[in-house]
């Protein structure tokens, strides 16, 4: 089963995100909306009205294909006037919807082409074009920027941001993409396996993520997570005790971003001891791979070490094997329960 | 040859990526001793074998008889004559033969280009209980000689003739056109290439509104034109040139084909060789107008399934 206890309600203009790894059910999501696939159970319904029996021309949607799907043998006015053909609309209207389409898009001059003689970027406008000139009820993307090289989907991210503030419809972007996920949506919907992990503002995502799978694969690079245990109300890792936590004893998982490590030279008292791996220099900030030891004998299974990667400021260069000391802020460090996966619910202040 | 390249490339003293992809090493090329590829010296021989007979058939028909006749061959008429055309012409009702062969092909080309395609589009789009069982069959059939089902599509068609209505049955041109509406081959050959249409291209098509039919219609066939060029020149040719078939159910001079027709002129004289050849020409021409215009689609035809049309 590809999706299970889907329940995803998009409120009118909004521009939700469907996010999450690949075979996650997010296409099948938008697939489902669009009426290519049908759901084997539940409802679909689009502006209050179910939409389970119409075929995908009738429910007023339009899509935007990871691909473009732009038609081969049309030119780009025939590609942007097809939908609107299909609807008999009136001719002089297509024209009119069309250029204006081409006009808000800058794509006026690319009318008389075809599909195979645009680049790639000039596709993707003519792909979201075909979409808008039909002014559906909403919009259905479906990775739209993923054949775009890099500075390119820098570009139309911006631009779709803008085109969104201007025309506010409905939609629904899938994507893989955390960036974009993040940039893009008034809410993200985290999906994985079928299931939604966590739906959300990227506030809400990025500072107050569920589990353990949204912590780890929303942000870049991801959230630390390293294995500890709560022995009377102290915070243990690798057998080290840390800092006293009002939290539950048991054994837990803890997640800090490496933005909010805090990497100290010397080790002292309630640091965690780490030797560096190898570093990473990004010209504004390095990355710092370390290795944590978290061996703890109460915690029987457990890798020797995990590898935790902090945000340092550039010009710091560290030997391999160097000691180290890490500070975890505790406003910014979250308790997930070790099995589960889940956050712990209230989020407990590490008090020293 | 091969292991030869791969060693010179791997000695070059920069083995790029782009290398690998180049064409064939300079090396192997230096050591060409013939302006043209070998393959030539087998190929030549080869067309020329299979052109001899056509060459033959078109000299023959500019010979008068008695050159005909005469052993060993004459290979350039003292003077071509080409009075042969006129006479052949007038020799049987061949004008009446073009037409019959023209409407048979016509209605079995146009038959088959719509029949194939919805068949051809059902297979390779559309999920029907019993489609793997259905094509399978359709395939196994391709397998079966005609010779082997001719007598029960005779039974077939005689039934239609007596039931239906006479102008399908025995003795009428119908009778031709009846059993060959759709082929096997048709189908499959368009299944393949419906295929290779990218899915997208027609869910597009589907969220703008179009039916199932539309798609086939606005966006698949349209793309498809160089398959179904190739089933066109195909059908046309296999259609225009079959004898078995008629020689079976057609027995009148109005509802004989050129290929029977050509047949009738053999038997019904002495055998005027130059006349019979003339004949034969004029009906090949078509076919020969079909085959320069559609070469490139024969070729596709053979390299695109792996069959023999």
């Amino acid at each position: 089963m590809a999706l299970e206890r889907l329940n995803l309600t998009v409120s009118d203009g909004e521009f939700l995100i469907l996010v999450g790894p690949s075979g996650c059910g997010k296409s099948t999501a938008l697939r489902l909306t669009a009426g290519l696939d049908k759901p084997t159970s539940g409802e679909i319904r689009i502006g209050g009205t179910v939409v389970n029996g119409l075929a995908p021309g009738q429910r007023d949607i339009a899509m935007v294909f990871q691909n473009y799907a732009l038609y081969p043998h049309m030119s780009v006015y025939r590609n942007l006037a097809y939908g609107l053909r299909q609807r008999r609309t009136p001719r002089a209207e297509i024209e009119r919807r069309v250029r204006e389409t081409a006009e808000l898009l800058q794509i006026s001059e690319l009318l008389d082409r075809k599909p195979g003689q645009l680049s790639g970027g000039q596709r993707q406008r003519v792909a979201m074009g075909r979409a808008l000139v039909r002014k559906p009820q909403a919009f259905l993307l479906d990775e739209p920027l993923s054949n775009l090289d890099a500075k390119l989907r820098n570009q139309v991210r911006g631009d779709l941001k803008r085109l969104h503030r201007e025309l506010p419809i409905t939609s629904i972007y899938v994507t893989h993409d955390q960036v974009e996920a993040m940039t893009l949506g008034d809410r993200l919907c985290v999906m994985s396996k079928g299931e939604v992990q966590q739906i959300g503002t990227t506030d809400d995502i990025y500072n107050r993520p569920a589990n353990t799978f949204v912590a780890a694969f929303m942000g870049s690079p991801p959230m630390n997570l390293v294995p500890a245990v709560i022995r009377s109300g102290i915070l243990h890792i690798g057998g080290a005790a840390v800092t006293a936590v009002a939290s539950p004893n048991g054994p837990v998982t803890v997640g800090v971003r490496p933005e909010h490590l805090q990497l100290h030279s010397a080790y002292a008292d309630g640091m965690v001891p780490a030797r560096v791996d190898f570093v990473e220099p990004l010209g504004s900030h390095v990355l710092v791979t370390a290795l944590v030891d978290v061996r703890d004998d109460s915690l029987p299974g457990t890798a020797a070490q995990t590898r935790v990667i902090v945000q340092a400021p550039a010009g710091n260069d560290w030997e391999s094997g160097t000691r180290i000391g890490l500070v975890m802020p505790p406003e910014r460090t979250y308790f997930f329960d070790a099995e589960t996966g889940d956050a712990r619910r209230s989020r407990e202040r590490i008090s020293l | 040859m091969t292991k030869l390249q791969l060693s010179d490339v791997a000695a070059a003293p920069v083995p790029t990526l782009a290398h690998s992809d180049a064409p064939p090493a300079p090396p192997a090329r230096r050591r060409r001793w013939l302006p043209f590829s070998p393959w030539h010296l087998v190929l030549i021989p080869l067309t020329f074998l299979l052109i001899v007979p056509l060459l033959w058939m078109l000299v023959t028909s500019l010979e008068t008889e008695g050159e005909a006749n005469r052993f060993p061959p004459v290979l350039l008429p003292e003077r071509p004559r080409f009075e042969n055309y006129s006479e052949a012409w007038a020799a049987a009702p061949f004008g009446h033969f073009f037409l019959n062969s023209a409407l048979v092909t016509l209605v079995v080309l146009l038959s088959n280009l719509v029949v194939c395609s919805l068949a051809g589009y059902a297979f390779a789009r559309i999920r029907f209980l019993g489609r793997g069982a259905l094509f399978v069959t359709l395939m196994a059939t391709l397998m079966v000689p005609f010779q082997v089902t001719m007598i029960p599509v005779f039974l077939i068609v005689k039934w239609f003739g007596d039931n239906v209505w006479a102008g399908l049955g025995i003795d009428h041109i119908g009778a031709l056109m009846l059993p060959n509406l759709a082929t096997a081959f048709g189908i499959f050959f368009l299944r393949q290439f419906f295929q290779t249409v990218p899915v997208e291209l027609e869910e597009a098509a589907r969220v703008d509104g179009t039916s199932r039919l539309g798609v086939l219609f606005k966006i698949v066939l349209p793309l498809s034109l160089p398959a179904l060029s190739t089933l066109a020149a195909l059908t046309v040719l296999t259609s225009w040139n079959d004898f078995l078939w008629p020689l079976i159910v057609i027995t009148s001079h109005d509802q004989m084909t050129i290929p029977l027709g050509l047949s009738y002129f053999q038997g019904a004289h002495r055998v005027k060789w130059p006349l019979l050849m003339a004949a034969n020409v004029m009906s090949l021409l078509p076919m020969l107008l079909v085959f320069v215009g559609a070469q490139r689609y024969f070729v596709q035809s053979v390299a695109s399934t792996g069959l023999k049309g």
